[in-house]
């Protein structure tokens, strides 16, 4: 039986549930650890039939042996909390609630966003801190300080474990999707190496269909969970049979998932009847746009970046919608949007006017950007596909 | 909670002094009402401040504040609350009659 499947989908429930019955996340993880140490002799060949209510029950009684051993004046009052709770081992099961508690503990604003981004990864996903460390390019004690140090403001400063009102939930609701955003977009365009990193993608996806079944009635969370979908349904065709990246245009669409896609498509056609649009649900329809028939509706696309970028006017919107302006207006007009930006160290943005700049005809300028873009791309596929326009435009 | 000034700034007229006062003063009322309020003021610039240290048994005097920065504490919230987003809902409050920067820090322990 393969313990680590069951630890990733597991731990981050068990730990939430923990952290409710003991009132801390330190005290909730050990106890889980212990768990899991424990289930490895006793296990053996076959699970049992709900391996997480057999992890929160062990782990609740290993916690209250120790306490019983330790017994100061806090971990008194924590024992009496956990005696204060039903004894039914088979009923005591991970709660769904307990979980959304956990994320928006983790995605508290008064915890920095990489703290937030590790805290998440690392309780709700399971994900050891070597994992963590990798995917983000810092060195491990720089991610478990971070923890570390997280999980000491979220106890001292008082970080309330529950879900915000809902007087509170605008506010509170940004930071958790920006961190399942930030986590899949890691794994699918990570800064450095490899390209696709499945590990995280699978796991923002994990995290946000538990927060879209959680919190059903918010478009917003709708919107990210069809924006992950449609875009992880297109993984397949983006990376051609020597590694190298393949753009949308020229993708087999043969090979894009039809299973993701349609509950991407059923998700965005959700968010729509709820007619309150935000940045979210704008960019799962572009992306229901481009996985909608044989080719996109290039219109339609332009229509929603116009929407786009008055819900978030940055920078990078505007250098999308620019790619969508040359499909619909050419790549002059588009060309004239690109020079108006400035977006230091994002090699999209030469990338982008090389491509215009080529279909211009002004190979030379064009190269040149190619040049700006290989020397800021960070990861080695998106950098040899630079490379091999730059070389085909040379030798054209 | 600590209220952040910039001494740099100042003094401010006698306009918004007055405008300041109002606000903060509501925002004060508003704490004793709610039952979070347990005391609060502002404090005098930190050109007023002497730290004192103890050195080899005698103390040594010097003046000024902790650190010479034209960012100081101005004045300070004690204030009874259940968490931090309590906290955090009543600094955002104060901060917007301040129209200053709010610190918030729990207390470890009090005497």
């Amino acid at each position: 039986m393969d313990l680590t499947e069951v630890y990733r989908a597991e731990y981050g429930r068990c730990v939430a549930t923990l952290t409710r019955l003991l009132g801390d996340i330190g005290l909730a993880e050990e106890a889980v650890q212990d768990a899991f140490a424990t289930a490895m002799t006793k296990w053996g060949e076959a699970p049992p039939s709900n391996p997480g209510a057999w992890i929160v029950t062990t782990a609740r009684n290993r916690a209250l042996d120790r306490l019983r051993r330790e017994s100061t004046r806090d971990d008194r009052q924590a024992q009496a909390q956990l005696l204060a709770e039903p004894d039914e081992p088979q009923e005591v099961g991970p709660v769904r609630d307990d979980q959304l508690r956990m994320i928006f503990t983790c995605c508290h604003p008064a915890l920095s966003p990489l703290a937030q981004t590790a805290l998440t990864l690392r309780i709700l996903g399971g994900l050891e801190v070597a994992e963590i460390a990798r995917a983000y390019v810092v060195p491990e004690a720089t991610i478990s300080q971070r923890i570390v140090r997280a999980k000491k403001k979220i106890r001292d400063a008082g970080i309330p474990y529950r879900v915000p009102g809902s007087a509170e939930l605008p506010d509170r609701l940004p930071p958790v999707l920006t961190v399942l955003y930030l986590v899949f977009n890691e794994g699918y365009a990570s800064t450095s190496g490899e390209l696709v990193r499945t590990d995280l993608t699978r796991e923002a996806i994990r995290l946000a269909r538990a927060l879209a079944e959680l919190m059903p009635d918010e478009p917003e969370v709708l919107g990210l969970l069809a924006l992950l979908l449609l875009t992880e349904a297109r993984r397949p065709a983006r990376v051609g049979p020597d590694g190298e990246l393949v753009v949308l245009a020229e993708q087999d669409r043969s090979r894009w998932d039809r299973q993701l896609i349609a509950e991407g498509h059923e998700l965005v056609r959700r968010c729509l009847r709820r007619g309150r649009p935000g940045p979210y649900q704008l960019q799962a329809a572009i992306n229901a746009v481009h996985t909608d028939g044989d080719a996109t509706d290039w219109t339609q696309v332009l229509a929603l970046y116009d929407q786009l970028l008055t819900h978030s006017p940055t920078p990078i919107v505007a250098l999308n919608r620019a790619v969508a302006v040359a499909e619909v207006h050419g790549p002059e007009q588009a060309l004239a949007a690109v020079d108006a930006l400035d977006i230091p160290g994002y090699h999209l943005l030469p990338a982008t006017r090389a491509d215009l700049l080529a279909r211009l005809g002004r190979t030379a300028d064009a190269a040149s950007a190619y040049g700006e873009a290989i020397a800021l791309a960070g990861n080695d596929t998106e950098r040899a596909f630079l490379e091999t326009r730059r070389t085909a435009l040379l030798s054209d | 909670m600590g209220v952040r000034i910039d001494e740099s700034e100042l003094p401010y007229s006698e306009e918004e002094m007055e405008a300041s006062f109002a606000r903060v003063g509501a925002v004060n009322d508003e704490m004793k009402a709610a039952g979070v309020w347990v005391f609060g003021g502002g404090l005098r610039p930190s050109d007023s401040a002497t730290v004192v240290r103890v050195e080899n048994g005698r103390a040594a005097m010097t003046d000024g504040p902790f650190a010479e920065t034209k960012e100081q504490l101005g004045g300070f919230y004690v204030i009874e609350v259940d968490d931090l987003d309590a906290a955090l809902t009543w600094a955002e409050k104060c901060a917007e009659a301040c129209r200053v920067p709010i610190e918030v820090r729990p207390f470890d322990g009090i005497a």
